[in-house]
């Protein structure tokens, strides 16, 4: 097929999506281009260079035919087809400049020229607006209609032309709309729309949430965003920005762009908030972050975003940000600022001290699934080659770390298998222990466009989340399961399957291991694991039970979406076998539209995990306890490793509390916050003689630390984020870092300290290190990055270009394993003094603990954190909607707002963790998954009670922040 | 740690260990614990067991036999 390669670092917008097809040959202008069939007669010929202009169509849209500015002749047929919506066909000859087509262009352009406000040297989208070049490209050069009807601002601000000033209608004109600011982040003129509806396509197409339409007829139509009482914010909008992406005018513009101007360099980079990953384009003027757009060669985003990633980077400049290093002797002096040499020695003798006392294995390190690889590289070698110990855990313990164990049991290697755009070929999907519109919002966008297009959902969840029912989606089967049976509904499924002789056979004798099968099948085949026999003890209709594993089982491709629902529970790593399980009996695995894919909660998680900032295993998931993989790192490293696994994070705490484990180094992480029984993680963190915190902000962890590191963000520094595909995302500095350095220079600066001789110049160094001993990073290189803008693990010599799909001939460890998954019932249990079930979760707005989120304007949408609540539970207690209540559990207390809400089952609640103020962890008890200790935060029992304020806990952990939080000035 | 803490969790890997088909359990529960538990983790199992193990689950204790209890 003679096919046009594009080169990928072009953004020209082709005017129509991509097609997949036959190729098809046709003459545009006398040059012959080759296209897939179905491709737009316009994209053909924005493809072989030849530009036609455009309003109402663009790329990231199916083509809508409204404007007519497109039209083309073509030989044979009568008329002027517009381009955008007719398909190429063999052999066809088609003209874009006849005199005919424009002319027709002239008047199109004229006509939308006579309700265009024309100040556009002072409009924010001066330079970058549609209408304008089109205005240029069609030669417009007058416009005729004099005094017409019109919806400009009859005060006409701005610098307007004569006739624009002319044509206003003074005082009064009844058309015209006030513009609404209500959105943080955009701005709706509606006198500067042309009526386009590319936004309200976009909504619907990209972003999938239906909340634009166009209201009123014929001259009369603009658009709406909800009901006419609403406006962007208080409507179902989500900001995700796909329509300001769209919008051809400054109709719908950055309030940045009013702000700063358009920039004029842009830099490709990556998301740092949740695992999806995007890439975006980071666009300034200098080193001013003037917007963030979603990058359309992005792999893992396709072009879109969510407003965290779009809108939500003012926390990079805000006034809180820590720049300067600070230390102290006793958390209960205030902070002094001081140099990086004074911080760092004063840290490094302190650690060096501690060990000396309380021997090597008394301190310790937290890496981050913030920061890059690279720098999480470099915190877990300063625990293995400076500390001597494997005193190094991550975040993911208390999120996803059942999933690297449970993965790692029956197929071998601990990720995802597919790649996002899977979904685009899936036919039956389940969803489970995930909110992905909330906590993965470009990937559920990305799905529902799918279910809009056939495929069917179970979900399998104790709220009703929005997938269940939204704009055009319905879940074919919700599973509202009580919180704590994940594994016997797991079960139950699987039960439905076996019993059923629902199961893939052939797929199970090539690819699994059979007498394991069989072992397996004669488990989960007695009746009580059958959906009647478990019926009570889940709260799920056994009916529906039967009926999605049905589903699952004959639909065609099958896929398993889950997330830390499925995790945090005491049998978190249990139902991730059960979820393996279920892939394998369906035959799930191993091309495209199946799979098992695990949605990761920060932007690096994955990563963390692959860099070996678990204790117990070297990068590249390799236990310590094998001499060959601890040899490569003693030869790379020259030291000797120990061989013994190391404490896990809750272990920490318990051997702070103990008074065996002394000094922290905690890069990017909250735990005080984040993790469970806060109470405890603050007795554990005050019980240490040397907790460091490298971070952005002085966080909550930060109260009871002694040297203060500032970090740097991910616009201020180079690297690479791993995201849920296993994708390797370039990170690129696009600003100096404010605090002076990149995160990995602070970690290399206190490993000297401490006297190690490391000597990294750049991050491609260390990235060199990693491939040099990982074998699943062995040919990744930064040249490789820029040159394919990302590649997905495993990338070596049997995979040079990665690989999207994980375990396509054969599982990574060989045959895969069937495993018995009995129901155990956790031991969290409500009884008369705890009655009610807490389920804790996250939102779109704002992002884990909320110290990036909370300080942008995101605040807008999720000021405080609620307690969602169903309606017969809030009446027994006499708790109305929006009353504050006290929340308790066994760990705890702690008070927030209530709202009644018909997502939630009777007997369970839920709330997210996002504010500090409410410390939902205070709740959260100490009781943890089986095999890795992943901490238990989707079950606690609880009590909820009217209340009219904080609690003594509250007040007591406020002040002592506040006093911890003091700053001296730095001495002179 | 507290013992009673400590037991639940061993108690929590044997609970899963004994629902697995074979004749191994107790060398899995063991290995699981070699391989995750921490020198001290384990220190902290030894005395418990050798103060007689209250609150043990018989399978940790037949399975302790099979760890490895370092001296550090
Ligand atoms: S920002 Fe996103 S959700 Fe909001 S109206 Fe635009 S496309 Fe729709
Ligand atoms: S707001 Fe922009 S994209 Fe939407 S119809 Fe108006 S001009 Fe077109
Ligand atoms: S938060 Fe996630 S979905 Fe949103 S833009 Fe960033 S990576 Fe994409
Ligand atoms: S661009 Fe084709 S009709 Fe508008």
């Amino acid at each position: 097929m003679k096919d046009f390669i594009i080169p990928w670092d072009t953004d020209a917008d082709l005017g129509t999506p991509a097609r997949e097809g036959k190729p098809v040959t046709l003459t545009i202008d006398g040059v012959e281009v080759t296209v897939p069939e179905h491709t737009s007669v316009m994209r053909a010929a924005m493809l072989a260079g030849l530009k036609i202009p455009k309003l109402c169509a663009t790329d990231s849209v199916e083509a809508f035919g409204s404007c007519r500015l497109c039209v083309v002749e073509i030989e044979g047929r009568r008329g002027t087809p517009a381009s955008c919506t007719t398909p190429v066909a063999p052999g066809m000859k088609v003209h874009t400049q006849s005199a005919k087509v424009k002319k027709i262009r002239k008047g199109v352009m004229e006509l939308y020229i006579s309700d265009h406000p024309l100040d556009c040297l002072t409009c924010a989208a001066n330079g970058d607006c549609e209408l304008q070049d089109m205005a240029g490209m069609v030669g417009l050069r007058d416009v005729r209609y004099e005094s017409g009807q019109n919806h400009f601002d009859p005060t006409g601000t701005g610098a307007l032309s004569k006739a624009d000033a002319d044509r206003r209608d003074g005082p009064g004109n009844f058309r015209y709309i006030a513009k609404d600011e209500s959105n943080p982040y955009f701005t709706y003129d509606p006198s500067k729309c042309i009526v386009c509806s590319r936004c309200v396509r976009a909504c619907e197409e990209v972003q999938g949430t239906f909340a634009l339409t166009i209201e009123g007829r014929g001259f009369d139509s603009r658009v709406s965003a909800g009901a006419a009482s609403d406006n962007f914010l208080s409507s179902d909008c989500v900001s995700c920005g796909a329509c300001v992406q769209a919008c051809p005018t400054a109709t719908l513009q950055e309030k940045s762009i009013w702000e700063l101007g358009t920039p004029e360099r842009s830099v490709v980079t990556t998301c740092a908030y949740c695992g999806v990953g995007c890439s975006f384009k980071a666009e300034l003027n200098g080193d001013d972050l003037v917007r963030m757009v979603p990058w359309k060669h992005g792999k893992a985003n396709r072009g879109h975003s969510c407003v965290k990633g779009r809108f939500a980077y003012g926390y990079a400049s805000h006034k809180d940000r820590i720049l300067n290093p600070m230390i102290r002797d006793t958390i209960d002096e205030p902070w002094r600022e001081v140099s990086w040499d004074e911080a760092l020695s004063f840290a490094a003798d302190r650690l060096k001290g501690i060990q000396q006392k309380h021997g090597r294995r008394s301190i310790g390190v937290i890496t981050s699934s913030r920061c890059t690889n690279e720098e999480t590289y470099l915190v877990q070698k300063l625990a293995r080659g400076v500390f001597m110990n494997n005193n190094t855990d991550t975040c993911a313990r208390v999120c996803h770390s059942p999933t690297g164990y449970g993965l790692g049991q029956t197929f071998g290697t601990s990720a995802g298998t597919q790649d996002f755009d899977s979904v685009e070929h899936t036919d039956v999907v389940i969803v489970i222990g995930a909110n992905p519109t909330d906590g993965h919002p470009v990937f559920a966008s990305r799905l529902k466009k799918r279910l809009r297009q056939g495929a069917k959902l179970i979900v399998i969840d104790p709220r009703r989340i929005d997938l269940v029912k939204s704009a055009h989606i319905r879940a074919a089967h919700h599973l509202p399961l009580r919180p704590g049976t994940n594994v016997a509904v797991v079960s139950g499924l699987a039960h439905v399957i076996v019993t059923e002789k629902l199961y893939d056979e052939a797929f199970i004798r090539e690819r699994c291991d059979w007498d394991e099968f069989q072992e397996y099948a004669e488990f989960i085949s007695d009746p009580r694991h059958s959906p009647e026999a478990i019926e009570d003890m889940t709260g799920v209709p056994a009916v529906e039970m039967r009926d999605a594993a049905r589903l699952f089982a004959q639909g065609g491709n099958g896929a398993i979406y889950y997330g830390l629902g499925v995790t945090e529970h005491s049998q978190g790593s249990t139902t991730v076998m059960g979820i393996a399980n279920l892939a394998m009996l369906t035959g799930n695995i191993g091309r495209q539209g199946v799979g098992v894919n695990p949605l990761r909660g920060q932007n690096n998680v994955q990563g963390s995990c692959d860099m070996g900032s678990f204790p117990h295993e070297l990068p590249g998931y390799r236990h310590v306890k094998m001499p060959e993989v601890r040899k490569i790192f003693e030869d790379a490293w020259g030291v000797e490793i120990d061989p013994e696994p190391g404490l896990r994070i809750p272990n920490m705490l318990d051997a702070a509390v103990n008074g065996s484990f002394k000094g922290l180094y905690c890069q990017g992480e909250d735990i005080l916050q984040s993790d469970p029984d806060t109470k405890h993680v603050a007795a554990g963190l005050a019980a240490m003689d040397c907790v460091i915190v490298h971070d952005l902000f002085l966080n909550e962890t930060a109260n009871y630390a002694h040297v203060f590191l500032p970090g740097s963000s991910f616009l201020e520094k180079n690297g690479t984020f791993t995201n849920a595909e296993r994708r390797i995302n370039m990170v690129r500095k696009v600003m100096a870092p404010k605090n002076g350095y990149e995160d990995w220079e602070v970690t290399q600066k206190l490993a000297q300290a401490m006297g190690a001789d490391w000597n990294y110049g750049h991050p491609s160094e260390i990235m060199a290190e990693i491939a040099a001993t990982t074998p699943s990073f062995a040919n990744v290189t930064y040249e490789m990055l820029d040159e394919k803008g990302s590649v997905q693990w495993p990338c070596n010599d049997a995979n040079p270009d990665g690989t999207p799909l994980m375990h396509v001939d054969g599982f990574v460890r060989g045959k895969g394993r069937f495993i018995v998954t009995e129901y155990v019932a956790t031991e969290e249990r409500t009884g008369p003094c705890f009655p009610l079930l807490l389920t804790t979760g996250r939102i779109l707005s704002q992002y884990n603990v909320g110290a990036q989120t909370r300080r942008t304007e995101n605040t807008a949408w999720h000021p405080e954190d609620i307690l969602e609540i169903h309606a017969s539970d809030a009446e027994n207690r006499g708790v109305k909607d929006g009353d504050w209540i006290k929340l308790a559990s066994r760990s705890g207390e702690t008070t927030l707002r209530a709202q009644i809400s018909d997502r939630m089952m009777p007997g369970v609640v839920y709330t997210t963790f996002h504010h500090p103020d409410t410390q939902a962890n205070v709740i959260t008890t100490d009781f943890s998954d089986w095999a890795t200790n992943c901490p238990e935060y989707k079950v606690t029992a609880v009590q909820v009670l009217p209340s009219n304020g904080p609690t003594d806990w509250q007040e007591e952990y406020n002040a002592q922040a506040a006093k911890s939080r003091r700053i001296l000035p730095a001495a002179e | 740690m507290s013992p009673e803490k400590m037991a639940m969790m061993a108690n929590q890997i044997a609970t899963f260990f004994k629902t697995q088909p074979g004749s191994d359990q107790a060398q899995r529960v063991a290995d699981h614990l070699n391989d995750f538990w921490e020198p001290r983790m384990r220190q902290q199992l030894a005395a418990h067991v050798e103060a007689g193990g209250d609150g043990l689950d018989p399978l940790v204790k037949e399975a302790f036999a099979l760890v490895r209890v370092p001296a550090e």
